[in-house]
C-alpha cells in the first residue's frame, strides 16, 4: 500500500476522467431526450414515449440503433481525414470540460477529491483555445466528404463560429476584470457575494447570444439548414460518426452553459442544496433555455447573421469592456 | 505549475481512447452484423436524387477569406486583453487610458471595414 | 519533466518534417496544426501558461484555419503544378543542411545554457499572482509603447486585408 500511494492521486484521476465523458456522453443523451419531448410540448404534440416509461429508454434505443448502422465512406471521401473528424470535433468538446467547477473539495474514503479535473491559471483561456480548436472538425468534415452541401455547411459553419468568438470573448472580459483571475475556481470565490450578472447584464446578454451561435444552435443553426444545405457539414456521415457529431454540438452547449453560470450566475454557490446540485440545476435550466430558444425563433438569413456578430454585437462589447473600466475606476 | 496539467493530459488521453474506440467498434458491428448490400450507386455524395454535377470542392467566394483575416486580427486583441483585465484593479485609470487606446485605433478599423463595405455580402 | 519533454519534442519535430514531405496542402497544412499544438505543451512545461493558451487560440485555431480556407479556396492540395525548376536545387540543400546541422550540434555540444541573472523563478511568479498576471502588469508598464504600436499594426493589417480582398473600394 506504501508503494502504490504516489499513484493514488492518478488513478483518481483516470476515474475522474472516465466519471466526466460518461456523465457527459449520458447529459447528451437525456438532453437530446428532454429537447424531444420539451419541443414535442410545446408543438402540441407528445414526442417519443414509447421506449421505457415516458420514453426514458428512447437514447438506448438510438444508441443500438446508431451502433448497428451500416457505414458508407462516399467514393470522393479523402479516407483517412474523413474517419478522424467526427473525432477531432469530440475530443475538444469533451476536453474544455475538464475545468469546470462543479463544487468545492469533499473528502471521500479519506482522500481530498476536488470536483473538476483541472484549475488552471488560465482556466478561461483554456476554454476559448478548445472553442478555436472546435472548428476544425467541422472543417475537415465538410472538405473530406467530398459533397457540396456538407462543403457549404462547414464553410458556413466555420465563419459563423469564428465570428461569433470575438464577441464571445470580449463578453466575458468584463467578469474576468471583476475578478481578477482566468481561474474558474476563483471565478466561483469571487461571487461569493454577489453573482457577476447583477454587475455585468450587458456582458451576460452578449455572451448568451454569441454562445448560441457558437454552438450553431437555432435561431443561428444556418449549418444545418436543412431547407437549403440538407444536414450541412454532417449530410455524409452515417452511424457512430454523425452520433459523435450531434455528441459535440450537444456537449458544448453544456460546457457553454457551465461557462455562463460559472462566470455569470456564481457557480455552484447556493443556499439549502448542495453545491453539486446547485451547479446542476443552473445549468438545467440554460439547456432548456436553448431549446425553448429552437422552438420559438425562426432561423436567421446567412448575411444577417454574419452582420449582426460584427455589427453589433463586436462593438457592443467593446463598449461594455470601457464602460465596465470607467465605472472600476470611477469607484476606485 | 506544470503538474496542474497532468489532470488535462489523462483526460486527453483516455477522450482520445474514446472517441477513436467509438469509430472502430462502429466499424466492426458494421462489418460483422449489418448485412452489406453492394451497390456503387449507394456512395454517390447526396444531391437531393440527382447524378452529381461538377466537383465538390469548388472555389468559393472571397467574403470568407476576408472574415478569417479579420477574425485573426480582432482575435489578437482579444489576446491582449484578458492580461490586462485580471491586473486592472491595480492599473485603474492608467490601465483605462491604456487599453482606451488601444481598443480605440481597431475601432477605427472596424468602422473603416464597415465603411468600405467589406462586412456587406452581395 | 525531462520525460515529458521528449514526449512532446519528438511527434512535434515529426508533424514539423511532415509538413514539409507531404505532397497534399491540406495534410501538410494539418501537420502545422499539430506542430503548433505541440509548441503550445512545450510553453506549458516551461511555465508559459498564458503564451501556450495564446499559440493555441492565434496560431492553431485562427491563422491555420486561414490557411485552409486558403488552400480550400484555390483549390490546391494535390501539389499541382509544383514542379522542380532548379535541377540543383536538392544536392545542394542537402550540403547546406548538413553543414546547419553540423554547425548546431558543434554549438549545442560546447556551450551550457546559463539561467538568466534576476530572471523570476516559477515558485516567484506564483508568489505574484500566477504567470498571466505577471505579464499583465510588465506588458502594461515595462513594455506599454510596444503594445500600442501594436494597435496600429493591426489597424494596418486590417486596411491591408480589406484593400486586397475588396475588388471596389
Amino acid at each position: 500500500m506504501e508503494l502504490l500511494s504516489p499513484l493514488v492521486p492518478i488513478l483518481i484521476i483516470v476515474i475522474k476522467s472516465g466519471v466526466a465523458i460518461f456523465a457527459l456522453v449520458t447529459a447528451f443523451a437525456y438532453a437530446v431526450w428532454i429537447e424531444r419531448r420539451v419541443m414535442a410540448r410545446m408543438q402540441s404534440r407528445i414526442g417519443p414515449n414509447r421506449a421505457g416509461p415516458f420514453g426514458l429508454l428512447q437514447p438506448l434505443a438510438d444508441a443500438v440503433k446508431v451502433l448497428l448502422k451500416e457505414e458508407i465512406i462516399p467514393q470522393d471521401a479523402k479516407v483517412p481525414i474523413y474517419l478522424l473528424a467526427p473525432a477531432v470535433s469530440l475530443v475538444p468538446a469533451l476536453l474544455s470540460f475538464a475545468v469546470v467547477p462543479i463544487g468545492p473539495e469533499i473528502e471521500i474514503l479519506g482522500q481530498k477529491i476536488t470536483l473538476y479535473l483541472a484549475d488552471l491559471n488560465v482556466g478561461v483561456l483554456y476554454v476559448f483555445a478548445l472553442a478555436s480548436v472546435g472548428v476544425y472538425g467541422i472543417v475537415l468534415a465538410g472538405w473530406s466528404s467530398g459533397s457540396k452541401y456538407s462543403f457549404l455547411g462547414a464553410l458556413r459553419s466555420s465563419a459563423q463560429m469564428l465570428s461569433y468568438e470575438l464577441p464571445l470573448g470580449l463578453s466575458v472580459v468584463g467578469a474576468l476584470m471583476l475578478a481578477g483571475t482566468l481561474s474558474l475556481v476563483q471565478l466561483v470565490e469571487a461571487q461569493k457575494n454577489a453573482w457577476f450578472i447583477l454587475l455585468q447584464p450587458l456582458g451576460f446578454l452578449i455572451f448568451i447570444v454569441s454562445a448560441v451561435a457558437e454552438v450553431n444552435r437555432a435561431p443561428f443553426d444556418l449549418p444545418e439548414a436543412e431547407t437549403e444545405l440538407v444536414a450541412g457539414y454532417h449530410t455524409e456521415y452515417t452511424s457512430i460518426k454523425w452520433a459523435f457529431f450531434y455528441m459535440a454540438e450537444y456537449i458544448n452547449m453544456i460546457v457553454v452553459s457551465s461557462i455562463a453560470v460559472t462566470l455569470f450566475f456564481g457557480g455552484w454557490q447556493g443556499p439549502f442544496f448542495p453545491p453539486a446540485v446547485w451547479y446542476f440545476l443552473k445549468v438545467a435550466a440554460f439547456i432548456f433555455l436553448f431549446i425553448w430558444l429552437r422552438a420559438t425563433l425562426p432561423r436567421l438569413r446567412y448575411d444577417r447573421l454574419m452582420q449582426f456578430g460584427w455589427k453589433i454585437l463586436l462593438p457592443l462589447s467593446l463598449v461594455n469592456i470601457i464602460a465596465t473600466a470607467a465605472i472600476m475606476v470611477w469607484q476606485g | 505549475m506544470p503538474e496542474d496539467y497532468l489532470p488535462i493530459l489523462i483526460y486527453f488521453l483516455i477522450a482520445v481512447g474514446f472517441a477513436l474506440a467509438g469509430i472502430a467498434t462502429s466499424h466492426l458491428l458494421s462489418f460483422l452484423f449489418v448485412r452489406r448490400r453492394a451497390a456503387k450507386d449507394k456512395l454517390i455524395p447526396y444531391e437531393s436524387g440527382m447524378l452529381p454535377q461538377g466537383p465538390a470542392r469548388r472555389r468559393f467566394h472571397v467574403q470568407f477569406y476576408l472574415v478569417a483575416v479579420l477574425f485573426i486580427l480582432f482575435d489578437i486583441e482579444i489576446v491582449f486583453l484578458f492580461p490586462w483585465a485580471v491586473v486592472f484593479r491595480e492599473l485603474q485609470i492608467l490601465g483605462l487610458i491604456e487599453m482606451g487606446l488601444f481598443i480605440l485605433v481597431l475601432f477605427l478599423g472596424l468602422i473603416y471595414v464597415w465603411k468600405k463595405g467589406a462586412l456587406e455580402w452581395e | 519533466m525531462e520525460a515529458f519533454f521528449w514526449v512532446v519534442a519528438i511527434p512535434a519535430t515529426v508533424s514539423a518534417v511532415g509538413v514539409v514531405m507531404m505532397r497534399d496542402t491540406v495534410y501538410s497544412a494539418l501537420l502545422l496544426v499539430v506542430h503548433l499544438l505541440a509548441v503550445a505543451v512545450l510553453f506549458v512545461l516551461l511555465n508559459a501558461q498564458l503564451i501556450a493558451a495564446v499559440q493555441v487560440v492565434v496560431y492553431a485555431g485562427a491563422i491555420m484555419v486561414l490557411f485552409l480556407f486558403v488552400i480550400m479556396m484555390l483549390g490546391l492540395g494535390r501539389g499541382e503544378g509544383v514542379k522542380e525548376k532548379l535541377p540543383l536545387q536538392r544536392p545542394v540543400a542537402l550540403l547546406f543542411g548538413g553543414a546547419m546541422a553540423i554547425l548546431l550540434g558543434v554549438v549545442m555540444s560546447q556551450t551550457t545554457i546559463q539561467p538568466v541573472a534576476g530572471a523570476l523563478t516559477p515558485g516567484d511568479v506564483l508568489a505574484m499572482g500566477g504567470n498571466t498576471q505577471v505579464v499583465g502588469r510588465l506588458l502594461f508598464s515595462d513594455y506599454l509603447l510596444a503594445f500600442e504600436v501594436t494597435s496600429i499594426l493591426l489597424l494596418v493589417a486590417i486596411i491591408g486585408a480589406v484593400v486586397l480582398a475588396k475588388r471596389r473600394l
